[in-house]
């Protein structure tokens, strides 16, 4: 099937969209995650931006600062001493910002989920959470299905003003 | 490495490996100077340094001295025995400087002094950590940074 990129317009190619579809279009093949690997979940997580999967498809480069990042992907066991860390990287990162979660451990505390007292027993605890990828580690077959689940996150977004709910709020009372 | 060994009349256990002696804190600097300065033994390298809690039952703690001899390719563990209240033995920082950051760990777990340790605190965990946490009889604290810390099953969806 060929793209729509793949087409050639004949007719000086304008488009009829609506705004919230051009603009989540753009930001959800843009995402960037910030380069952050908590254990072997990273591993997976660089396994995933190689050339045999290929991030890059998604236009997923990673950043090394939270500042240029739109995704935290939190790979690996959060640790009560990093847990102060990963908040402080959430806070500074710019909205609309997104978090997926990496594997049990950070899903849940995973195998440290009885005996671990220095993990947090999910991420969720600290930061909300956007998509879990369950694994232990997670193949990257399945973050990228973490990611695409992402995409349709945020493919429903919606920048419209929610005119109906307004309306029903500016009720007079009864 | 016998002939040291005797002159504190101890001998190796020999079902360990590596050989481990049973020392007594009070001749535990002494014997692992000498370990390391006489040309006969010279344990030059400090492989690691081990601490372990017996538990409130048998009421000990252990350190054990890995050492290791690069030019002999020799082995030996040195065992000390400290009670669990107010665990504390002399640091060996000043034989191998490598003992500092293993002795801060055995520090951090387990609440093992080593006295005239240059830097003793944590290594591992935040600085404001209660407790030690490898101790048998450790509790850990319900919050940490207002982060629950125990697991917390979630709540099935309540029937309508």
């Amino acid at each position: 099937m060929k793209g729509f990129l793949d087409q050639e317009f004949a007719q000086g190619g304008v488009l009829v969209t609506k705004a919230d579809d051009l603009l989540n279009w753009a930001r959800l093949s843009s995402l960037f995650p910030m380069t952050f690997g908590l254990a072997c979940c990273a591993i997976e997580f660089m396994s995933t931006g190689t050339t045999v999967y290929d991030m890059d498809r998604f236009g997923m480069a990673p950043r090394a600062t939270p500042r240029q990042a739109d995704v935290m992907i939190v790979s690996g066991t959060v640790t009560f001493k990093m847990a102060d860390r990963i908040k402080r990287l959430y806070e500074q990162m710019s909205e609309p910002r997104y978090v997926i979660s990496m594997g049990s451990c950070s899903n849940c505390g995973g195998p440290y989920w009885q005996h671990g007292y220095h993990v947090v027993k999910g991420v969720d605890k600290i930061i909300p959470v956007d998509v879990y990828v369950p694994g232990c580690p997670p193949r990257p077959e399945a973050l990228i299905g973490g990611i695409l689940k992402l995409h349709e996150k945020i493919r429903g977004e919606s920048r419209v003003k929610p005119v109906e709910i307004e309306k029903l709020m500016n009720l007079p009372k009864t | 490495m016998n002939a040291v060994l005797e002159k504190y009349q101890l001998s190796p256990e020999s079902s360990a490996y590596p050989p481990t002696v049973r020392v007594d804190s009070q001749n535990l600097i002494l014997l692992l100077t000498e370990l390391r300065e006489n040309p006969a033994t010279y344990f030059d390298m400090l492989s690691c340094v081990t601490g372990i809690d017996n538990g409130p039952e048998a009421n000990t703690m252990e350190v054990i001295y890995h050492l290791y001899s690069i030019p002999f390719h020799q082995s030996l563990a040195v065992k000390v025995v400290l009670p669990r209240e107010n665990p504390e033995i002399e640091s060996v920082c000043h034989l191998w400087k490598t003992a500092e950051w293993h002795e801060r760990e055995a520090y951090d777990l387990l609440g093992i002094r080593f006295k005239n340790h240059p830097d003793l605190r944590r290594i591992l965990l935040p600085a404001d950590w209660v407790g030690h946490p490898l101790r048998k009889d450790y509790q850990h604290q319900e919050y940490y940074h207002g982060v629950h810390v125990a697991y917390q099953a979630p709540q099935p969806p309540s029937d309508r």
